[in-house]
C-alpha cells in the first residue's frame, strides 16, 4: 500500500478526469423520503458534480454491478439436430466510486465465496477485475453496526481509498492502476499532520458507533437455538418480500431458470439473484417445500449470514451495514433478531439452580 | 413446426371477451420486436380483434373479462365445452377486477344512475372460475405480454406453465425503487403477485394489486405496517378492493 495527500480540489479534477473517461457510478440522491432524509442509490455518474460526495448510505448496495439481479449464463442455439452453447464472460470497465468500508468488505466476502471455492465463478470474476473501486470513509449511521462485525475499516478490496481529514483526503493506494492515474494529478506524501489527523479520523469514525451487536459465539449460540421461539415470532411479522436479500451487500443466493425463445430457434439459460425468504427458495420438483413456515425461511437467512456456509469457511458473511434492516417495512432487523436470541439464552440463567450454601 | 427432432402443433387459440376493455386481448398484439414468432406459435381460430374469420374447433380460449349477464353465462359454457384448456386472461376474468367495484352497491341503482331510464338486465360481476372450471390464470391488468408468450411457448413445447410465487417488492427492490412506504404512501407490493417487473412503482404509482395475492402472503404483517406507520386504514381498504383480488383477506381486522 502507498499513501498520498490530495487536497480536495485536486481530488475533484482527478475524479472529473476519470468519470468522464470511463463508464462510472457512484452515489446520488434519488428521493427525499417522508422523514425529510435523502435516499441515495448507487447510478451513473460522468463528473465530481454528480457525485453525493456527503452521503450517508445508499438504499440498495454496490452487489448488482458483480453480481446483476438478472444475468445470462448462456445461450443455446438449435440447428437441425445439433445445438450450441454460447458462453461469455462480460464485464466492461466501470468505476465505482463512493464505496463505504463495509461495501468492500462485501466485495471481499463475495470474494472469498465466489472465487476462493472449489468453483470460482467466472462470471464474478471477469466484473471484479474489470472494476475500479474507490472507498470513501464515513461517519456511521445511528444505526450501523459495522464496528461489532469489524467492518468498519479495511485495508484490501478497493484500488483507492480516501480517508476524509478536512480540507485533504488522505489516499491508501492500493493498484498500480490508482497510482499511475494519479501521477498526473498533485498529491504528497503524508506529513507527521497528516498522519495525526488521519489517526484522529478514525478514532473519531470508531467513537461514534451509535449500535452495537453482540456477536461474539454468535455460530454455537445460532445452533444451539434452532429450535428457539424466537424465529417464530420473528417470522410471524415476515412478509416473504425477499427484500433484505435484494438490498445485502453480501447475499448472493440465486436461481436459474431455462426458457426457450418465442422462435424456438433458441434458448437461455438465466440467474436470477434470489432470497431464502421468498416461499419457493426451498421447493423442489413435485411441489415439496423443504422450509414451508417464515420463521424457518427467517432462520436460514440468519444462519448464512451469522453462522456461515462451508464455502465461506463458515465465517459470519454479514459487514453490518442494516441496509435490510432499514429496509424491512416489517421491522425486522439483525440487532433486535440477535439480542432477543441472546435473551432467549440468557433467560435460562433464571432457571438453574443457585450455588449450593457453603457448609 | 419442427423444432431440434420434435415436431410441435401449433395452439389452436381462440379470445373471447366478456365484461372488459378488451385491453388485455390487444396486448396479443403488442411487443413487435417478437410478435410475428409468437404469432407463428398460434393457428388463431376466433379472434375479432384480429381477424374477421371466424370458427369454432379451437383448444385454447383466452377468456377476458368477468361475467355481469345471463347471456355471458351462457356464452361462457359453450365455450367451456368446446375448449381443452380454459384460461382466465386479465385480472378481471382471474378476480372480477375492477367491474367488481359495482357488487358494492344495490343494481336497481346502478342501473338508474348509468342508464337511466333504460330497461338494463345485469346481474352482480362474478370471476370466470365462479362460472366454469378455470385451467389456467394468466392475471393482470394489463396481463404482461412478455409473460403470456412464456407461457404460450410453454404450451406449445410442453413445459411446465407457472406464475412467479414472490411478491411485487422483489421486482421493486431489482429497479433500485425507492420503497413507497418510504414516501408516505399505502402500497400493495408485499402482497402482490410479481411478474410485472414492477411497472407501476417503478413509475412512482403504488401497486394496486392486479396480479393477485402473491403465495401465502402475511395479510396481517401487512395491516400491521400500514398502521404503524399510521396511513390511513381507509386507504387500505380501497385498495386492497380496488380489483377484488384479495377475496378472503380484506375482512382482517383493517
Amino acid at each position: 500500500m502507498i499513501y498520498k495527500v490530495i487536497a480536495k480540489s485536486e481530488f475533484k479534477r482527478f475524479t472529473d478526469a476519470l468519470l468522464r473517461d470511463n463508464t462510472s457510478f457512484g452515489p446520488r440522491q434519488v428521493d427525499t423520503d417522508s422523514q425529510g432524509k435523502a435516499v441515495y442509490q448507487f447510478l451513473p455518474v460522468t463528473s465530481s458534480d454528480d457525485v453525493a460526495f456527503d452521503y450517508t448510505a445508499t438504499a440498495s448496495s454496490a452487489k448488482h454491478f458483480f453480481l446483476p439481479f438478472r444475468e445470462e449464463l448462456s445461450r443455446f442455439v438449435f440447428q437441425d439436430q445439433e445445438w450450441d452453447q454460447q458462453i461469455s464472460y462480460e464485464g466492461k470497465p466501470i468505476v465505482l466510486i463512493g464505496l463505504r468500508a463495509c461495501d468492500i468488505s462485501a466485495l471481499n466476502i463475495l470474494d472469498d465465496v465466489l472465487l476462493k471455492g472449489h468453483f470460482p465463478s467466472p462470471y464474478y470474476l471477469a466484473k471484479r477485475k474489470n472494476t475500479f473501486v474507490i472507498g470513501m470513509d464515513h461517519l456511521p449511521l445511528p444505526d450501523c453496526f459495522c464496528k461489532s462485525m469489524s467492518h468498519h475499516t479495511i485495508s484490501t478490496g478497493f484500488n483507492l481509498f480516501c480517508s476524509d481529514i478536512g480540507e485533504d483526503y488522505y489516499l491508501s493506494i492500493n493498484s498500480s492502476k490508482a497510482f499511475n492515474f494519479l501521477k498526473e494529478f498533485n498529491t504528497r506524501d503524508p506529513l507527521d499532520d497528516d498522519n495525526c489527523r488521519l489517526v484522529e479520523r478514525r478514532k473519531i469514525i470508531s467513537d461514534s458507533f451509535l449500535s452495537e451487536v453482540d456477536v461474539t459465539a454468535l455460530p454455537s449460540i445460532l445452533d444451539i437455538e434452532f429450535d428457539s421461539p424466537v424465529w417464530e415470532k420473528w417470522g410471524n411479522k415476515c412478509l416473504n418480500c425477499g427484500t433484505c436479500a435484494m438490498v445485502c451487500p453480501t447475499c448472493y443466493c440465486y436461481s436459474v431458470e431455462e426458457s426457450f425463445d418465442t422462435n424456438l430457434k433458441g434458448a437461455t439459460r438465466q440467474k436470477q439473484l434470489y432470497s431464502c425468504n421468498l416461499v419457493d427458495f426451498a421447493e423442489v420438483a413435485g411441489g415439496h417445500n423443504f422450509r414451508p413456515k417464515n420463521g424457518d425461511r427467517l432462520k436460514y437467512r440468519y444462519y448464512h449470514q451469522h453462522r456461515g456456509f462451508a464455502e465461506n469457511a463458515n465465517q459470519q458473511i454479514c459487514v453490518g451495514c442494516n441496509r435490510c434492516g432499514r429496509a424491512c417495512l416489517a421491522g425486522i432487523n439483525p440487532k433486535d433478531v440477535i439480542n432477543d436470541l441472546r435473551m432467549e439464552k440468557e433467560s435460562c440463567l433464571t432457571n438453574i439452580s443457585s450455588s449450593p450454601d457453603r457448609i | 413446426m419442427k423444432h431440434w427432432g420434435f415436431t410441435f402443433e401449433k395452439l389452436k387459440i381462440a379470445s373471447f371477451d366478456f365484461t372488459c376493455c378488451e385491453g388485455c386481448q390487444l396486448q396479443l398484439a403488442n411487443r413487435e420486436s417478437t410478435l410475428i414468432d409468437f404469432l407463428e406459435l398460434l393457428d388463431i381460430r376466433n379472434f375479432r380483434e384480429l381477424s374477421s374469420e371466424q370458427h369454432n374447433d379451437y383448444d385454447i380460449a383466452l377468456i377476458e373479462g368477468s361475467i355481469s349477464r345471463q347471456d355471458e353465462v351462457e356464452r361462457l359454457q359453450a365455450i367451456r365445452r368446446q375448449a381443452k384448456t380454459l384460461v382466465a386472461f386479465g385480472s378481471c376474468a382471474c378476480f372480477g377486477g375492477v367491474n367488481s367495484l359495482k357488487n358494492k352497491f344495490p343494481l336497481k341503482e346502478l342501473v338508474a344512475e348509468v342508464y337511466p331510464g333504460m330497461q338494463i338486465e345485469t346481474m352482480p360481476v362474478r370471476k370466470i372460475s365462479d362460472v366454469v372450471k378455470v385451467d389456467l390464470s394468466i392475471p393482470g391488468c394489463p396481463v404482461n405480454k412478455e409473460e403470456v408468450e412464456r407461457i404460450m411457448v410453454n404450451l406449445a413445447t410442453g413445459s411446465l406453465v407457472t406464475l412467479p410465487k414472490h411478491p411485487v417488492c422483489f421486482e421493486c427492490k431489482a429497479q433500485l425503487n425507492t420503497c413507497l412506504f418510504e414516501l408516505g404512501e399505502i402500497c400493495l407490493g408485499p402482497i402482490t403477485r410479481g411478474g410485472c417487473n414492477a411497472v407501476c412503482t417503478t413509475g412512482k404509482t403504488p401497486c394496486l394489486g392486479c396480479r393477485g395475492p402473491s403465495e401465502e402472503i402475511n395479510m396481517p404483517a401487512f395491516v400491521e405496517l400500514v398502521k404503524a406507520r399510521e396511513l390511513s386504514l381507509d386507504d387500505l381498504q380501497e385498495k386492497i378492493a380496488f380489483y377484488n383480488a384479495f377475496e378472503g383477506f380484506s375482512n382482517h381486522e383493517a
